[in-house]
């Protein structure tokens, strides 16, 4: 007897419970994982642990899916960009049709299981991120406006509205705070991504800022966006979710945001490719701690608000 | 004859079906439990028709 399942053709394309994981973007996961989690602690009104967790994973997978659904939109872009050229579907380890269905399956899952186990608000927030994130963001935004990144920040805003929403069931204006923070930081994020990753997004065709308005026009969008960000992050430090931990990490955090746009906004090329853009990726990883110090120091006031420390 | 020498794409499909089925015995752990916290949450109420029986 031989064996029939074995195909030469089919076997590079056999993908391991990795390659799926993969398609849902870990890392992002984790951020919304995250935030959302500060949103729903965050929030005046105490979730059952189970409800809780099961609201979490579920919006989890719906970011997840919304990063298959991502994926597979992208996958021409993907391949020929050096940051994404090893992603599941162009390293020829996931076919397009299946990370489509993945997505496609997840999505509905997870909005499905979301207004089961919180309320429907949050389920219909959870549909309106990924709808969000695929369709005006990935396949509208992306490839015609260097808004792209503004506007689609948008996408990965949401989380700790959601999660406020599993625990409240109604909108107050501290979650919009939390958005407004995410929503704010993603440009100065992404563009400092772009000034070090040269060539990538001129390669792809993709309209990031460096490319339609050069990398002068970015450095001051930077300085600009992060001033505005400042002006957000401290003086949410005098609302409900924040209180002197808060105010603490934000003084602290923004002056060095701050100082670090300013020196970006400063140099030219020749000063950046002479060091090798060292000031421009060390922004980069100071906006990864930016953030999640941030939603640190909003979960720090809210855990120990029933001691009565947390708060003003 | 049978195959003895197990096959790379054997041992992907079989970590992938491992995988899939303790993704389904997790989910059904997670309704239940979502089950039980609800029902034994003091705001549930009977649906109508079983509550006129």
């Amino acid at each position: 007897m031989t064996d029939v399942s074995y195909n030469t053709d089919t076997q590079e394309a056999e993908p391991t419970m990795r390659d799926f994981y993969e398609l849902m973007k870990p890392r992002v996961m984790q951020l919304v994982v995250f935030t959302a989690v500060v949103g729903l602690l965050a929030a005046p009104v105490s979730v059952h642990p189970v409800i809780a967790f099961a609201s979490i994973l579920f919006i989890a997978v719906g970011a997840g899916a919304s990063g298959a659904l991502n994926m597979w939109w992208d996958a021409d872009i993907d391949q020929v960009m050096k940051r994404t050229a090893k992603r599941p579907i162009p390293a020829g380890n996931v076919k397009p049709g299946e990370a489509l269905n993945l997505g496609v399956a997840l999505s509905g899952l997870a909005v499905m299981m979301l207004a089961l186990s919180a309320n429907l608000l949050a389920a219909a927030l959870l549909a309106f991120t990924i709808f969000f994130y695929i369709v005006i963001y990935s396949m509208w935004l992306k490839r015609s406006t260097p808004q792209n990144i503004v506007i689609g920040g948008a996408a990965g805003a949401f989380p700790p509205v959601i999660g406020w929403v599993v625990a409240t069931g109604s909108m107050a204006v501290e979650p919009w705070l939390m958005f407004a923070l995410i929503f704010m930081w993603t440009p100065p994020h992404f563009w400092a991504l772009a000034l070090f990753m040269r060539s990538d997004y001129d390669d792809a065709g993709v309209p990031m800022l460096t490319v339609t308005h050069g990398r002068p026009a970015t450095r001051r969008h930077i300085l600009v966006y992060t001033v505005l960000l400042t002006v957000l992050a401290v003086g949410t430090a005098f609302t409900s979710i924040g209180g002197p931990i808060y105010l603490l990490a934000a003084l602290i955090l923004n002056g060095l945001f701050l100082k670090g746009a300013v020196d970006i906004w400063r140099r030219d090329e020749v000063m950046s490719e002479e060091d090798n853009f060292a000031v421009e990726r060390k922004f980069f990883k100071l906006s990864l701690l930016y953030l999640f110090l941030h939603f640190g120091a909003i979960l720090a006031e809210a855990l120990l608000r029933p001691w009565g420390l947390g708060g003003w | 004859m049978s195959i003895k020498v197990e096959h790379e794409i054997h041992r992907r499909r079989k970590g992938r079906n491992m995988g899939v089925g303790l993704l389904l015995v997790g989910f059904v752990v997670l309704v239940l439990a979502l089950t039980f916290t609800k029902v034994t949450s003091g705001d549930f109420e009977l649906p109508r028709a079983e509550e006129l029986q």
